[in-house]
């Protein structure tokens, strides 16, 4: 570098040339270390990862060796005599799962379609972060609210119109009303599962091109039509992406559900009796096992949880790339 | 200029009149119902949250006094009268402590890998990996926690602290990346024309410019962070009333607190969980919506 | 008032007769040299009237005073340089503009003397009447069939679907490029083709004027040339109206031209109107005549 130069580059690229190699060199082992580091905590988020999976599955390990792949469908939990079998709980968490995945769907995606079509601006921009709050609620109080208000309303109010209105279906038979139940479980689900979707599907909605819309508008279609027709094909993937991960967030889930959901070790049909889920039989009897095959059983489940969790995830991501290569 | 002209053209012409022909009529009225039910969705969702918010602090505003704030936990069972929440407070503060210390660099240097370093391939890797890290049920790392510390150590703050790092992580790390990708080309390319080592840029420049959004990020992780429960479940369960400070040791915390009132089943320990979770909903709401507000209005002043 | 049926050569298929609607006249495509002879015997009627027509978006003015008649079955070109209002004008015939914040129109508007932003005007309505393409062809992610069929089929056209969408297919000169591919995904099809898709879309419900924004901009100059051969053979059963940056292309296609410039307050505004041979040989404004001798851009 010349002296004729800016001064600050002089400082940075003295002339002279042994100063000069000397800061290239603490340059480039800075960048190095800068680089090591940031590569060391990638590496550490991966090494985390690949060290929880080892550590659920190498817990498992003592119940798989006992139970092998009959424990998912064996129905007995009775820790006391050392019988152990997951299909009641695989059974609350598929059916809490899918059932609040159902719901949230339709009303997530609703308020998606609302937050980016439908409102003004200076309304979206109030309800949108509104919604965005409902997911920031720790679960234990959502768990509080619901052993306190929804659980009594399911028992005095919903279950009894719904045993007269619909009680034919077995789903909803239940001659005795119970407040924790399967159906609670779902609703408390649902309200945490809303938000994620609505969020979602709400950027997906907003990346349709302009062009598009109003290429079905000029044509001398009404709003429902538009979206029906144009909006909801041109992001259907998108859609599936977003249930599939609320169905990984909803399975996950322990606290909040393991306070409505009954406790119950059974896989009734009836939506308004007692069940469990597997995350929340892990809440309630993780610290408190009776044997050590207990705690293998739980990590058990908890391995079972991981794949599923894991493979929602893995689809929702594989599905949304290929969506975005596609568009 | 103007071709004004035969009157007929301003005579409505019956045949094409503008209002609706055909099956127009039906075709509206069904697409204002469905935006009815939209708005209804949506006012659904609203209700709900000011329902929760309602009922929080119906039960539990009246529990918030200074002798909530700092007295030692109330007796197990719930039948001896009195407590507050002093030791959850405070050892929250602490397990909050120790995850962020550890998140925060963890969840930076990644962000800084993945927006100036990786390459594609080892990029979608480890995207693929932070998302998955994100995706892990809290119940589960509180699993690990327990199989990879506690089962060896025993319960503390520590585990607590661990468990909660890995949940914060992913939330500080995406938000982190999002925040280092906004920094403007044109800044690394004139610190590039000028010469500047790459470290003295990232550090210097590009830093600095996204630690707005990175702050924000890891305020909202810390929020987070405060409100789980099944990760500190199973790692951190509190012996004793008193103040503890030890991280070696299991300390209380909020979340956890509430969890045992909740479950004594006595009114009276049961409405001080009605004043934790208050307390604590109250927090956790208050800091999100400031930190939205500062990002906005920081992003305004700077032009984004 | 509309084409006298002596006239039209024959329909390829039953002539549909919307309920209430427009009287749409034949849909076949009629050849060049047949509707030149069916347009000289036509009855004009004033499609839209504009009287001191201004717009402004929020605060700011973007076109004003604009006052003209457009009548039927010409092809009426509005030409001018960027940013006079050319196309805000033309996106306020079939209401386009009203989804854009702070949009505010003065002045009469009318269409066939009924006020296009009055209360009895159904803004649904008046696009299923009034069509547009677009500068950029935005055919849906669906098939070539399902694009052209699509608001027909919103609009109850379910009979003779086939049928309809073969018409449209063919008054946009696409037909036989597309016969054999009908389910094939029309983002296959090349910008040309695409554009007359749009074209056939737009058609295929029959309305009473096809309003085209710089349909050809996008396109190379071979299928722009197919684009002018289509509006010059739709112009018998349609109402065109087409803003175009290019003064050959409405040499070439319209009947009619309006000019739009900026007027002294730099506020864009119709300078001069008529007939496009006297527009462009006699050009009664100086204004134009420097913008058509290429005195400024």
């Amino acid at each position: 570098m010349s002296s004729l130069a800016a001064p600050e580059l002089n400082r940075l690229a003295p002339a002279d040339p042994g100063q000069r190699s000397r800061l290239d060199k603490v340059d480039r082992r800075a960048n190095g270390a800068l680089k090591w580091l940031a590569l060391g905590g990638g590496a550490l988020v991966f090494l985390v990862l690949l060290a929880i999976v080892y550590q659920i599955l190498s817990g498992a390990s003592g119940a798989f060796d006992k139970f092998g792949f009959a424990f998912i469908v064996h129905k007995d939990w009775v820790p006391a005599s050392a019988q152990f079998g997951a299909w009641t709980f695989i059974y609350g968490t598929l059916v809490t799962g899918v059932g609040s995945v159902l719901l949230s769907t339709i009303l997530g995606v609703s308020i998606g379609l609302f937050l980016s079509l439908m409102a003004p601006r200076r309304v979206a921009a109030i309800i949108g972060p509104l919604v965005e709050m409902l997911a920031a609620i720790p679960s234990v109080i959502i768990g509080l609210i619901g052993i306190y208000l929804i659980c009594p309303f399911i028992k005095t109010d919903i279950e009894p119109w719904v045993h007269s209105a619909f009680g034919w279906i077995p789903i909803f038979g239940a001659p005795e009303p119970v407040g924790n139940s399967i159906f609670a479980a779902i609703l408390v689900l649902t309200i945490m599962v809303v938000p994620i979707i609505a969020a979602l599907t709400r950027d997906l909605f907003l990346t349709v091109p302009g062009e598009l819309r109003d290429g079905a508008e000029a044509l001398g279609a009404t709003r429902w039509e538009m979206i029906r027709g144009v909006v909801i094909p041109t992001t259907q993937s998108g859609i599936v992406a977003a249930s599939i991960l609320g169905f990984g967030r909803a399975v996950g889930e322990a606290i909040a559900v393991a306070q409505v959901v009954g406790g119950v070790p059974a896989d009734p049909i009836d939506l308004f009796k007692g069940g469990y889920t597997g995350a929340s039989l892990i809440a309630n009897t993780f610290i408190s096992p009776v044997s050590n095959l207990n705690t293998s059983a739980l990590f058990y489940i908890a391995a079972i949880l991981l794949v599923i969790g894991i493979t929602s995830n893995l689809t929702a991501q594989r599905i949304s790339r290929s969506f975005g290569r596609a568009r | 200029m103007s071709a004004l002209g035969n009157t007929p053209g301003m005579v409505p012409n019956p045949m094409h009149s503008l209002t609706p022909s055909g099956n127009l009529r039906r075709r509206q009225l069904t697409s204002r119902l469905f935006v009815t039910l939209t708005v209804a969705a949506a006012g659904l969702a609203v209700a709900v949250l000011l329902i929760l918010v309602y009922y929080a602090a119906k039960n539990g505003a009246s529990q918030l006094s200074l002798s909530f704030l700092t007295a030692q936990l109330p007796a197990p069972g719930g039948i001896v009268p009195g407590g507050g929440m002093g030791p959850a407070l405070v050892g929250t503060a602490e397990v909050i402590l120790i995850a962020t210390i550890i998140a925060l660099p963890v969840g930076v240097l990644t962000a800084i890998y993945l927006s100036e370093f990786a390459g594609r391939r080892i990029g979608r890797v480890l995207t693929t990996a932070l998302e998955q890290m994100a995706g892990v049920p809290t119940i589960l790392v509180g699993v690990f926690i327990f199989g990879l510390v506690v089962a060896h150590f025993g319960q503390s703050a520590i585990a607590a602290g661990l468990a909660l790092a890995i949940v914060e992580v992913p939330l500080i790390a995406r938000a982190s990346i999002e925040s280092l990708r906004r920094v403007p080309g044109t800044l690394r390319e004139a610190a590039d024309a000028l010469g500047v080592a790459r470290w003295r840029t990232i550090l210097g420049v590009i830093l600095p410019t996204a630690a707005n959004g990175i702050v924000t990020a890891t305020i909202l992780a810390v929020a987070r962070a405060a409100g789980e429960t099944a990760p500190v479940l199973l790692t951190c369960l509190p012996v004793g009333q008193g103040y503890q400070l030890d991280p070696r040791q299991p300390v209380a915390t909020v979340p956890v607190e509430i969890l045992q009132l909740l479950l004594s089943g006595q009114t009276s320990t049961v409405d001080k969980a009605w004043g934790a979770a208050f307390l604590l909903m109250g927090l956790i709401l208050l800091v999100n919506i400031g930190a939205r507000v500062w990002l906005r209005r920081s992003e305004r002043k700077r032009g984004v | 008032m509309s084409l006298s049926s002596e006239e039209t050569p024959e329909a390829s298929g039953p002539h549909l007769r919307l309920p209430g609607g427009p009287t749409a006249g034949s849909p076949a495509a009629l050849s060049p040299e047949s509707a030149a002879s069916a347009r000289s015997s036509v009855a004009r009627e004033t499609v839209f009237t504009s009287r001191g027509v201004s717009v402004n978006y929020g605060a700011k003015r973007a076109l004003e005073n604009v006052t003209l008649e457009i009548e039927s079955n010409y092809a009426t070109a509005f030409i001018g340089p960027s940013g006079c209002g050319k196309s805000t004008f033309l996106r306020c015939l079939n209401r386009m503009n009203d989804s854009i914040t702070g949009f505010k129109i003065d002045g009469d508007l009318l269409y066939h003397g009924h006020d296009l932003y009055g209360s009895g005007a159904n803004r649904v309505e008046v696009r299923r009447r009034i069509g547009m393409v677009f500068q950029k062809p935005n055919p849906f992610p669906k098939s070539i069939y399902d694009n052209v069929a699509w608001a027909a089929r919103n609009l109850g056209m379910k009979q003779d679907l086939d049928e309809r969408v073969e018409r449209a297919l063919r008054s946009a000169a696409l037909w036989d490029e597309v016969k054999d591919r009908l389910k094939a995904s029309a983002l296959g099809l090349s910008g040309g083709q695409q554009q007359r898709l749009c074209i056939a879309r737009a058609v295929a419900i029959e309305p009473d004027v096809v309003l085209l924004d710089e349909p050809a901009s996008a396109l190379d100059p071979i299928a722009t040339a197919a684009i002018e051969d289509l509006i010059t053979a739709l112009k018998s059963q349609y109402t065109i109206v087409i803003v175009t940056h290019n003064m050959q292309q409405a040499m070439r296609v319209a009947d009619k031209t309006a000019f739009f410039s900026l007027d002294e307050s730099r506020i864009g505004t119709l300078i001069e109107y008529e007939t496009t041979d006297k527009l462009f040989s006699r050009p009664g404004d100086k204004r134009t005549e420097a913008y058509i001798t290429g005195q400024f851009g």
